[in-house]
């Protein structure tokens, strides 16, 4: 069955540990002048995981909440559906990984994907897209991505997700602090990473206007069409081609019969 | 004809000298692009991913290419006789727009060198796929239907073997368009909640579709009046306003489409708020669609001056819709980060002002206007 991951939001800190954990593991490069730790930290090409710092307001007093972001590993991925090129699959442990000999850098996976997760190596010869691969190869082996084992306050749990989204249920029905929504249920048909928050989600930067259909169910119900479409428009053309042609034949040869 | 030898002839005038200029600054620039990657030469970045090239050259250019399927239907599939003198210049400007749109996409990829993985690598569930397979097809279909214009002047042995191709080449040339004109609109369906509702529709397929259907009559209006001031030829007035009546009823049904779709949708009031979006399509369906249609059932339809400003309006309005979907009706969502740099700029004018000359270069060589197209050969 696929793994996921349940964050907690209410137990982060925001020390950016798992952030340092994903670029050491992933090889990706510190910049000073594009923190992955902050009040307004950006994914890209070395940043795969970020962690934003939000003052929000609870129960009428400011609290911080800091926020982890990566890639959610979609359970129907627009960013697998829209690649032409099969450059980014979906594996049945549940990470949605990206084999870069096989893209092409079109970047309609940078626009389909609904959480805006992947990013582009701009300032390359020959660029390629990135983004969180799930720590694909200790998920296969059974063990937690990179972020999540080092985390010291447990934010994050690593599992199956139908036992992950059982806990997550749990959690905030025995407990009121929490929103009654879990991030990642039915968000674009559900993901592998889910959240649960004290602060509402669309305050804490989350795009909560996703639709629940699965997005390449849109592409899917338009291109369903095509065979058929081709078919029966090319017969018709076919057709149409011979017709008219013989008709026009026909049409010339009275012509020249009747003012003779 | 062509029995008496010709020679290969290219009038240098100064417009000419000028295209040919800005076309060798684009291609250095081109050549810069390829050696140090699409972030040197453009302003995306990772918000606006897509820009002015895949907006203007690939998008607009592919519709307004167009009017060689609307037109191919209309001469060679339905036969309709009195359209076969423009069915030639028609199905040249679509070729060569093709080629400038195959050009484009090939200069916004960021791995050009692996351009043909989806060849191999089957990414049948994307709609882009549809698209790469049905423009790199087409334009291959375009160039071999070419061949039987071009064996009549280059390897005449030929000719015959390309005559007889010809009508199934010519059922292919207008189904692949079919496809992937609607498909183009389709790449958008997973724009689902970024790209703003005025052009979000599941209908998108169907008014890109659509709109490269009518834009082709449009294109051939434009298109026989530049080479009628610049080749000293008139198309027959007849023709065109047959054509642009054509253009006009589809217009007509996109305009009702576009009713009933904005009604089910509740899409009014953001168009009347306005806002960037609701005026940018105001101008865009007044400019290319309304003042079109009055024009075309008035008397001023009637004349060369109105016919082409029909097909002008129509043009413009065509590129404003592209665009709008590009990029006006992201900014909502994604914030406005993104302006062409003049470099993204000069390459597409650039590819324009080659396309054009090579246009006039083929026109004055070849048999391309005034043609009696399925005469007895
Ligand atoms: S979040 Fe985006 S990049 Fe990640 S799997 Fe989903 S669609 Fe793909
Ligand atoms: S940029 Fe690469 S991974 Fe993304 S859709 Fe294009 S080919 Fe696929």
């Amino acid at each position: 069955m696929s793994k996921g991951v349940l964050v907690d939001l209410t137990k982060c800190v925001g020390c950016g540990s798992c952030t340092v954990a994903c670029k050491l593991w992933n090889k990706r490069e510190f910049d000073k002048d594009s923190p992955a730790v902050g009040l307004n930290p950006q994914l890209d090409d070395q940043n795969w995981t970020t962690v934003s710092f939000n003052e929000v307001q609870k129960d009428g007093q400011p609290v911080w909440r800091f926020v982890k972001q990566q890639c959610l590993h979609c359970e129907h991925p627009a960013c697998a559906s829209a690649c032409f090129a099969k450059a980014f699959q979906k594996t049945p442990e549940g990470p949605v990984i990206y084999y870069p000999h096989l893209c092409v850098g079109c970047r309609y996976c940078m626009l389909a994907c609904p959480f805006d997760i992947p990013k582009f190596e701009w300032d390359k010869s020959f660029p390629l897209v990135t983004k969180c691969q799930m720590c694909s190869t200790k998920v296969a082996e059974g063990q937690a991505p990179a972020c999540v084992s080092v985390c010291p306050t447990d934010v994050m749990t690593f599992g199956e997700r139908d036992e992950l989204l059982a806990l997550a249920k749990k959690t905030i029905d025995s407990d009121n602090r929490y929103v009654k929504h879990i991030y990642g249920e039915n968000e674009a048909g559900g993901t592998n990473w889910i959240y649960i928050s004290d602060i509402p989600f669309e305050e804490l930067g989350f795009r909560t206007d996703v639709t629940t259909r699965p997005i390449p169910e849109y592409s899917h119900d338009f291109l369903k069409y095509t065979p058929a479409v081709a078919i029966s428009w090319g017969a018709l053309l076919t057709g149409l081609y011979a017709y008219t042609k013989r008709r026009n034949k026909i049409a010339k040869e009275e012509n020249k019969d009747v003012p003779m | 004809m062509s029995a008496h030898a010709q020679k290969w002839s290219f009038r240098i005038t100064p417009v000419r000298v000028l295209m040919i200029l800005i076309a060798a600054l684009a291609a250095a620039i081109v050549v810069y692009r390829l050696i140090f990657g699409l972030g040197a030469v453009s302003n995306l970045n990772d918000q606006w991913p897509w820009g002015l090239w895949i907006g203007f050259d690939v998008l607009c250019g592919v519709a307004l290419a167009g009017g060689g399927y609307g037109t191919a239907l209309i001469v060679h599939i339905l036969h309709i006789e009195k359209f076969s003198s423009i069915g030639r210049s028609a199905m040249l400007s679509s070729m060569l727009g093709y080629i400038l749109v195959l050009i484009g996409l090939f200069l916004d990829i960021g791995q050009w060198f692996n351009f043909w993985r989806p060849f191999v690598s089957w990414g049948y569930h994307s709609v882009l796929f549809e698209v790469f397979w049905c423009v790199s097809l087409y334009t291959t279909v375009q160039v071999i239907e070419f061949g039987e214009i071009a064996t009549e002047r280059v390897g005449k042995k030929w000719h015959s073997f390309f005559k007889k191709i010809l009508p199934v080449l010519l059922v292919i040339g207008v189904l692949l368009p079919t496809l992937h004109q609607s498909s183009l609109g389709g790449l958008y369906l997973t724009e689902v909640g970024k790209l703003h509702p005025i052009w979000w529709s599941p209908y998108i397929p169907v008014f890109f579709l659509m709109s490269s259907f009518f834009v082709g009559p449009a294109m051939v209006c434009v298109e026989t009046a530049l080479s009628g001031w610049a080749f000293k030829h008139k198309a027959d007035l007849k023709v065109l306003r047959g054509l642009a009546k054509i253009g006009a009823v589809i217009m007509l049904l996109y305009t009702i489409l576009k009713i009933v779709d904005f009604t089910s949708r509740d899409v009014w009031p953001y168009i009347f708020a306005g806002g960037l979006e609701g005026n940018m399509f105001l101008l865009e369906i007044t400019l290319g669609v309304l003042i079109p249609l009055i024009i075309v059932f008035s008397p001023f339809g009637k004349t060369r001056k109105g016919l082409v400003t029909y097909g002008a309006l129509t043009a413009i309005g065509l590129v404003i819709n592209r665009l709008n979907v590009v990029i006006t009706g992201m900014v909502n969502y994604y914030g406005p980060g993104y302006v062409p740099a003049w470099t993204e700029i000069v390459v597409t004018v650039g590819l324009v002002c080659g396309g054009i000359l090579v246009y006039c270069f083929i026109v004055e060589n070849f048999n391309i206007v005034q043609h009696d197209e399925e005469s007895p050969a």
